[in-house]
């Protein structure tokens, strides 16, 4: 399938390495170039609506945390165990460098197919998994590495099991415990962030959301079905919900809004994590200037602001 | 609510005879557990609480009155948060039926008070305005709350009745969650007591905050807590869970909980536990 922005972004590459390389001065065309991707992009993206970005959150081919990690993080090394008889294998976890600043990352692992899907309960953690990212977050915090986690789930696993366990306070724990964390948290959606289960891994300093993922409290089909006694409607619910990326941004719950590329994530991961890349490392960046007091008062600030006025 | 109400009876209930007349509303009320008729008068003399064991759902104002000392409560003005974040359709004209109704603003009443003369902070939510649903005003009420008490060197005590996230306020109810933790990991890093006392019901993103961060996590017997729903959870594991599943008494058992504690000792446990927490032994 044709992609013109793909397209215009190699082309922008070449450019820009070309300038580099060859020390000439291109800003010229490079502008020209960034005026008509950002133009491409309005055009195919505006016409987006919500549930097309829902059924690209949902799709099966949509990159998972270890995509991202392996482009990402090439020297990442997974780290196991909530040290209490579990390995939730819905989260995975370990540590890495990211341009040369060691780095934890944690993040919910759907499977890529159906027998992954089977040994990663879906990308929906037990209480164990929360446990098991609470102990790298601790971790990094006496080590003094920035978090970084990835958010891709539909959601804690509703058993019998992980009730009796403790569902609700392994996400409290964690929210609790990352609350005051002294080192810097960056949080990222790729695909589906559901509710509680999605919260447990993201109280962050900065949020981040891949263009065509979603956080939402409910999914559109269960916000269907509890408002409007219809599940059919959930094409409506993803609207009145605003649960895209976009949508997040205008309310002040998201950071930064990540570009996808054309036609979604997964039709080429390497591109995507490119794109990802240098936004995750500016914000990253900025927050381990902070000092230990404004990080956290600017944490608490953060989801102070979002449901009051003027404060 | 149905999960709740068909739980087995654990106690006998002691007077079995309805009485004959049908009452005016009001005067009698039934419980939904042993289906005795009481004289609702002196129900509210006996904690509202039956017989059988059936503890009845309070309102935050009667919850206040029964707990703390007579005259003591200074209730906090509520919070400054935006009315209708989404622009949800008729989501005002919802908020503004149950003010009436229910002559509260908003699903949860704080402020400060005392139990035989030690003051605290006190977090009422109240389960009749949007089932206890937590939205902007829910979450920041509490979270400014907890600030103050950190702010005066205060216990809080929260009552949780709720049903979960505010479906209207969607990812703004969600971060209610965060908002109301951090205040709380504020609190506790001040050294300052915690208790959560949860009522019936206290499920999802309630009790997956606030609810279970407590230094005493307790709870009202019979009271339903869980994160997911019953029906959600009988579907996905296909298969039919046991009548006392998400009880107090089945998360005591499971380690999920302190105590659970009747009624008509919640005034005198929280008595002892604010005394018993009011500042450890010096060491040399
Ligand atoms: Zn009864």
């Amino acid at each position: 399938m044709f992609d013109p922005i793909k397209e215009v972004n190699e082309q922008l590459g070449k450019l820009r390495e070309t300038a580099e390389t060859k020390g000439i001065d291109l800003s010229r065309e490079i502008r020209h170039l960034e005026a008509k991707l950002h133009r491409l992009e309005k055009d195919i993206y505006g016409n987006m609506k919500p549930w097309d970005r829902v059924q690209l959150a949902r799709n099966p081919k949509r990159p998972t945390t270890l995509d991202y990690i392996e482009r990402l993080f090439p020297d990442f090394i997974e780290l196991h165990g909530d040290r209490h008889g579990y390995d939730d294998a819905a989260i995975v976890a370990g540590v890495a460098t990211l341009e040369g600043m060691p780095v934890t990352i944690i993040g919910h692992q759907r499977g890529r197919n159906t027998k992954e899907n089977m040994a990663r309960n879906f990308g929906m953690p037990h209480p164990e998994g929360y446990r098991k990212a609470l102990r790298f977050m601790k971790q990094a915090e006496k080590f003094n590495r920035p978090i970084i986690t990835f958010i891709d789930t539909k959601g804690a696993y509703p058993g019998k099991a992980a009730e009796e366990r403790g569902q609700s306070e392994a996400i409290a724990r964690n929210l609790f415990e990352m609350a005051t964390l002294k080192t810097p948290i960056v949080s990222v959606v790729i695909g589906e962030g559901g509710s509680g289960g999605a919260l447990g891994i993201g109280v962050c300093d900065r949020l981040l959301m891949l263009e065509n993922s979603t956080y939402s409290v409910i999914s559109p089909e269960g916000a269907a079905a509890l408002l409007w006694k219809d599940a059919k409607l959930a094409e409506r619910a993803a609207e009145t919900m605003k649960i895209t990326a976009q949508d997040l941004y205008g309310l002040g719950i998201v950071d930064e809004v990540v570009t996808e590329v054309f036609g979604g994530a997964h039709m080429d991961v390497s591109l995507q994590s490119s794109l990802l890349k240098p936004v995750l490392t500016q914000h990253i960046n900025e927050l381990v200037q902070q000092g230990q007091t404004e990080l956290l008062n600017g944490r608490a600030d953060k989801y102070h602001q979002i449901g009051t006025i003027g404060s | 609510m149905t999960a709740f109400f068909k739980k087995p009876k654990r106690y006998m209930p002691l007077r079995q005879r309805e009485p004959k007349i049908d009452a005016p509303q009001g005067l009698m009320t039934k419980c939904p557990s042993c289906k005795y008729m009481h004289y609702t008068k002196q129900l509210n003399e006996n904690h509202k609480v039956c017989d059988c064991g059936y503890h009845f759902p309070l309102s935050a104002d009667e919850r206040i009155s029964m707990l703390v000392d007579t005259g003591s409560f200074e209730k906090f003005p509520g919070p400054e948060v935006k009315a209708n974040p989404l622009g949800f359709p008729d989501y005002e004209e919802k908020l503004a039926k149950d003010r009436e109704r229910t002559g509260i603003e908003e699903a949860v009443v704080c402020g400060r008070a005392s139990i035989a003369g030690h003051p605290f902070v006190v977090c009422v939510m109240d389960a009749r305005f949007r089932m206890g649903s937590m939205g902007a005003y829910v979450g920041e009420a509490i979270a400014s709350a907890v600030r103050q008490a950190t702010a005066e060197r205060l216990p809080v005590v929260l009552f949780t009745a709720s049903g979960g996230a505010r479906m209207q306020e969607g990812m703004v109810s969600l971060m209610q969650m965060a908002n109301t933790s951090i205040a709380l990991k504020q609190h506790d890093e001040a050294g300052l007591l915690y208790i959560s006392y949860l009522t019936h019901p206290t499920t999802g993103g309630v009790s997956a905050s606030f609810a279970m961060l407590g230094d005493l996590n307790v709870a009202e017997p019979g009271a339903l807590i869980g994160f997911a729903g019953r029906r959600i959870i009988e579907q996905t594991i296909r298969e039919k869970l046991p009548d006392n599943f998400q009880t107090a008494e089945f998360l005591l058992e499971a380690g999920q909980l302190d105590a659970v504690i009747h009624r008509e000792q919640m005034r005198s446990f929280l008595h002892n536990m604010i005394t018993l927490h009011g500042g450890g032994v010096d060491r040399v």
